[in-house]
């Protein structure tokens, strides 16, 4: 249970000023691990995906994989990252059973990638600079499964299983410095942080940057400080918040948080904190102390990685476009007007909306689903937009039946929460439902005398030559027909009944 | 066929010899080394140096040998020339097929689901491996006592040590209970062994011999290396087990050189020989001195020249030497925890958390040198202490290295005695580490550096009738120089003595069972 005593965000906002970093942790998809040449392959059967040297077992030694050098040096280089010349591993020496080795094989004083910077695109369009201080390079641990107790975590578990299939999967940690000035723009500027760096390695095909699967995973550090003072308050850093949205919550939770613990003229604590989605509240964590002394020294199994500047100015040619530069085609590709293109990005859909225009949507169509179906569905069920599971697929033989007539929009929307509720594909639930554009003229015939009787001024209108009234008409034969008939054909048979053409 | 007696007492290259000729088979050489095994290694006053024997596997291997030379052929042609020749592999190696213990409770049972890349080249050699050697718990000594399965006994006077950690591969070589073994060397432990007992043990150019599969003791100083009778026999295990290996990352990409054509050079004429000043006379046995002395008068007669070289950062090398090694080794012992693999103690009360269950696990399955050096390392690595401890030791080792880099540049090889001592009784230094770590004096400083080092027998100590042991250097990547050196000094030394120094050991298979009677 959670007791933490907040303040309402306006009132932290009042009083201080929030400081924000982040270590985003990106797991990278390749075919191999860091250190062995063990699968790299997420959601296997458990402890399947190992050998000797993911065990731990006595006498092995790592290799580092080449294509994760490759990775990190590429997302060091998006990220406008200086690339080390020569740049070593380190041991973190802690005894944990998701360990194999009891220490984690880590880059720890010599980053591959350090002094980057991101720009980021605030919803309003201003561009707020987030400086990166390093990207590195270290292994992944097992995962560990507690079991027997109530919350699924290790105290008042029976016993705890592991799984060594993700031990040793390559991880890229990138560390911004400390991110001032944010303001009241500090829970935005968190989530937009968190997008950019999932769009840039998703965009380089470096990492399947799927939040809920933990290929990116986020720590938020916050801290406040009085309005006016240099010097920055004590930290709290929230694990693994591992949605776009969570983010968002968990940045502004810990400020109303520490704000509470300010102004009880209590000392905030420097410690790890829990995210929790359900209560959207945050809960202590492990303090941190001096006592975590994790023993670092360089990895003598491993010599130093020494990538040659022709070897990155190779990988630099090979970069996509930047994010913003991206965006910039994607707005005239698809013809979006400002604000339209910013609500796409703002609302997490823009990756979905090209998957969907790819899979031969038109751009205007594919905007209309997402914009005007999904993001609302995702709001209320309160997960990221693309967490859905819509696919591309659905929506193109959504808007295909609508375009042939078959079904209206009102009746694809009800299909698409068919689908969602997993009910089967558009057409299987079009037939179960009886869902059917009613295309018999002779039923909409009677419903169009019918409603052109009961508003005979409107009639006249349009007979007059004011065709956008018809839409009243058109209305009360949808009303009659309980939302069954085609509009298209509705307006055209109202038209042709009133002898006018257009 | 020759007399089981006189065919263990051949070398390997001997052996290879009459192999080939179809003079004997590999199952009778075998055969012969599980019986010598069995008669001198087991039992109260036994040598133990084997604490597994491989019997069953070691006889298929040498059936295979003896049938593919009798079919003839391009397979036979094939045959590598060690083929047939059988070799003890030191505990620490992993094998699959035999259990791997490392000297320790700790992994007692366990069986390695993978070969070491050293063993995988055994068996393309098909080489019939008669079992694993004793050593002291995890490579941590320099007699062999710290074994949690009792120590080794030297074949030269049974209540004496046989050195270490590898006592067990240079006792089986000296016992001829092996023509041939592996041993590792973290600090001396192939080569003092060698000394102790007189044998030759090389320590490799560090990377040179993949360390994937032997169980790490300190990542940075761990080498693998041949354990033998002469010098030739040890260049031909050398060129079995040496070269590139993708599995371990400090392997060097250059090919071998051929340090079987240097062992058979012949000569040593103008070779520049430095005496390292600070690597002998004080601290050393006066009949450790004297062989010494004999060895360059020889060399000196033998065209080489002789010249002094100062390594004046040696004397900071043992004070390194122990922060360094236990400071890697905390690391990487950390992963016998009572999870994955071997022993698992359980708390005797209280609550069964996996904190509690990994500390109940090492601390029965873990011996006291161990201990302490798990502990020493973990102190020297902690928040405040780094700088003062591990990375002072660090900067001593480039000391060491630019130390060496000087003297190579007046002298082709260094020498010097490999052992401040003969071999000291059974219990006697136990309680002491100090004087125990001091053994390694002479040997750490190549470790430190990576450079390679041979130790060959150099005579008995006129005290007390033990071996004494000759130590060669040579810059990195130059082994070759020590295998020329190296047979050059013991054909002149045989010569003197009249043929193999072993063949002044006692009769052993009559002090063993004397003392079986006692």
């Amino acid at each position: 249970m959670n007791t933490d005593a907040i303040l309402s965000f306006e009132e932290a906002m009042e009083k201080y000023d929030p400081v924000l970093g982040f270590e985003v942790h990106v797991e990278l998809n390749t075919k191999t691990k860091m250190f062995s040449s063990a699968p790299n392959v997420f959601g296997d059967e458990p402890n399947t995906n190992v050998n000797e040297v993911d065990l731990g077992m006595p006498g092995v030694l790592p290799v580092v994989n080449k294509a994760a050098i490759e990775s990190s040096i590429k997302i060091g280089l998006a990220l406008n990252c200086k690339i080390a010349e020569s740049c070593r591993f380190a041991r973190k020496n802690y005894f944990y059973p998701d360990t194999p080795k009891n220490f984690q094989t880590s880059q720890y004083d010599e980053p591959i990638a350090y002094d980057g910077y991101l720009d980021i695109e605030l919803s309003d369009g201003t561009v707020f600079r987030v400086e990166i201080e390093r990207a590195h390079m270290e292994e992944d641990a097992g995962k560990l499964t507690h079991m027997g107790g109530a919350t699924g975590r290790i105290q008042g578990a029976d016993f705890s299983l592991v799984d060594y299939n993700r031990a040793g999967v390559p991880l890229v940690e990138i560390v911004t410095k400390p991110i001032e000035g944010a303001g009241s723009r500090a829970p935005e500027l968190a989530k937009a942080y968190v997008a950019a760096v999932r769009e840039i390695v998703k965009n380089l095909g470096v990492s399947d940057a799927k939040m809920e699967r933990g290929n990116v995973r986020c720590d938020a550090n916050v801290s406040l400080r009085p309005h006016g003072r240099e010097r920055f308050g004590i930290r709290s850093e929230t694990k693994n918040v591992n949605s776009l949205r969570a983010v968002e919550h968990a940045v502004r939770y810990e400020i109303q948080r520490h704000a509470a613990v300010l102004d009880a003229g209590e000392p905030v604590i420097q410690e790890t904190r829990h995210w929790h989605e359900d209560t959207r509240t945050t809960t202590s964590g492990r303090a941190k102390s001096d006592a975590d002394d994790y023993r670092y020294f360089p990895e003598p199994d491993l010599v130093p990685v020494v990538p040659s500047r022709q070897w990155i100015e190779e990988l630099r040619a090979t970069l996509p476009e930047p994010p913003a530069a991206r965006r910039k085609r994607l707005q005239a590709d698809w013809g979006y007007s400002d604000l339209e293109f910013r609500d796409v990005v703002n609302a997490g859909v823009m990756d979905e909306i090209e998957e969907t225009i790819a899979a031969g949507a038109s751009a205007s169509v594919a905007r209309k689903w997402w914009m005007g179906e999904i993001v609302g569905r995702a709001k209320n069920a309160d997960v990221d937009p693309g967490q859905l599971g819509v696919q591309p697929a659905t929506i193109v033989e959504l808007s295909r039946m609508v375009e042939e007539g078959k079904i209206n929009n009102k009746m694809a929307s009800e299909v698409l929460d068919g689908v969602l509720a997993g009910e089967g594909t558009p057409a299987e639930i079009v037939e179960k439902r009886g869902l059917a554009v009613v295309s018999d003229d002779g039923p909409l015939l009677e419903a169009i005398d019918a409603a052109l009787a009961a508003q005979p001024d409107v009639a006249e209108k349009i007979r007059g030559g004011k065709v956008q009234a018809i839409g009243a008409i058109v209305g009360g034969v949808m009303k009659a027909t309980r939302g069954q008939a085609d509009a298209g054909r509705v307006k055209e048979l109202i038209l042709e009944k009133l002898g006018v053409t257009v | 066929m020759t007399d089981t007696k006189e065919l263990i007492r051949l070398s390997a290259a001997k052996l290879a010899e009459k192999l080939a000729a179809g003079e004997v088979t590999s199952i009778e050489v075998t055969q012969a080394y599980l019986d010598r095994i069995a008669a001198v290694d087991g039992g109260e006053r036994g040598v133990n140096a084997f604490l597994h024997v491989n019997a069953e596997e070691a006889l298929a291997v040498a059936a295979e040998v003896d049938a593919i030379r009798a079919a003839g052929g391009a397979e036979a042609e094939a045959l590598h020339v060690l083929a047939g020749v059988p070799i003890a592999v030191k505990d620490l190696i992993v094998t699959v097929g035999q259990p791997t213990t490392a000297g320790s409770k700790i992994l007692e049972g366990w069986h390695s689901p993978y070969d070491a890349t050293v063993v995988e080249r055994l068996r393309a050699a098909k080489m019939p491996i008669l079992g694993k050697t004793n050593l002291d718990e995890f490579a941590m000594g320099s007699s062999t006592e710290h074994s949690a399965y009792g120590p080794t006994r030297n074949p030269w006077d049974l209540d004496r040590i046989p050195g270490g950690s590898g006592g067990g591969s240079a006792a089986a070589v000296a016992a001829f209970e092996a023509p041939l073994a592996l041993g590792t060397d973290t600090g001396g432990s192939i080569r003092q062994p060698g000394a102790v007992t007189g044998t030759v043990g090389v320590k490799p150019t560090y990377g040179s011999v993949s360390r994937y599969g032997a169980i790490a003791m300190a990542s940075s100083l761990d080498q693998i290396g041949p354990v033998s009778r002469t010098v030739l026999d040890s260049a031909l295990l050398h060129e079995v087990i040496g070269g590139h290996d993708p599995r371990d990352s400090t392997s060097l990409a250059d090919p071998l050189a051929d340090l079987v054509a240097a062992a058979k050079t012949g000569n040593v004429e103008g070779m520049r020989i430095g005496i390292i000043k600070e690597l002998h006379g004080e601290g050393y046995q006066a009949g450790v001195e004297n062989r010494f002395n004999d060895s360059l008068e020889l060399l000196k007669e033998a065209g080489a020249e002789i010249v002094e070289v100062s390594c004046p950062n040696f004397q900071y090398a043992l004070g390194a030497y122990y922060l360094i090694m236990p400071s890697e080794a905390s690391s990487n012992l950390a992963k016998f925890d009572g999870v994955r693999y071997g022993l698992r103690v359980l708390p005797e009360d209280g609550p069964m958390t996996i904190e509690r269950v990994m500390g109940a696990t090492r601390a029965a399955g873990f011996g006291d040198e161990v201990k302490r050096r798990i502990i020493l390392g973990t102190y020297a690595l902690s928040a405040g202490y780094y700088d003062a401890y591990y990375g002072s030791a660090q900067k001593v080792r480039t000391l060491v290295q630019r130390d060496f880099e000087a003297a190579f540049t007046v002298a082709d090889v260094l020498i010097s005695p490999t052992a401040p001592t003969t071999a000291f009784r059974l219990g006697e230094k136990l309680d002491d580490p100090l004087a125990m770590y001091l053994n390694d004096v002479a040997t750490i400083p190549a470790n430190l550096a990576g450079v390679p080092g041979l130790s060959l027998p150099g005579g008995l100590a006129d005290e007390d009738g033990l071996p004494v042991g000759i130590q060669l250097l040579a810059p990195a990547r130059e082994d070759a120089r020590l295998y020329r050196v190296g047979a050059v000094l013991e054909s002149l030394l045989e010569a003197k003595w009249g043929g193999p120094l072993l063949a002044q050991a006692p009769e052993l298979g009559e002090l063993v069972e004397a003392k079986e009677a006692k």
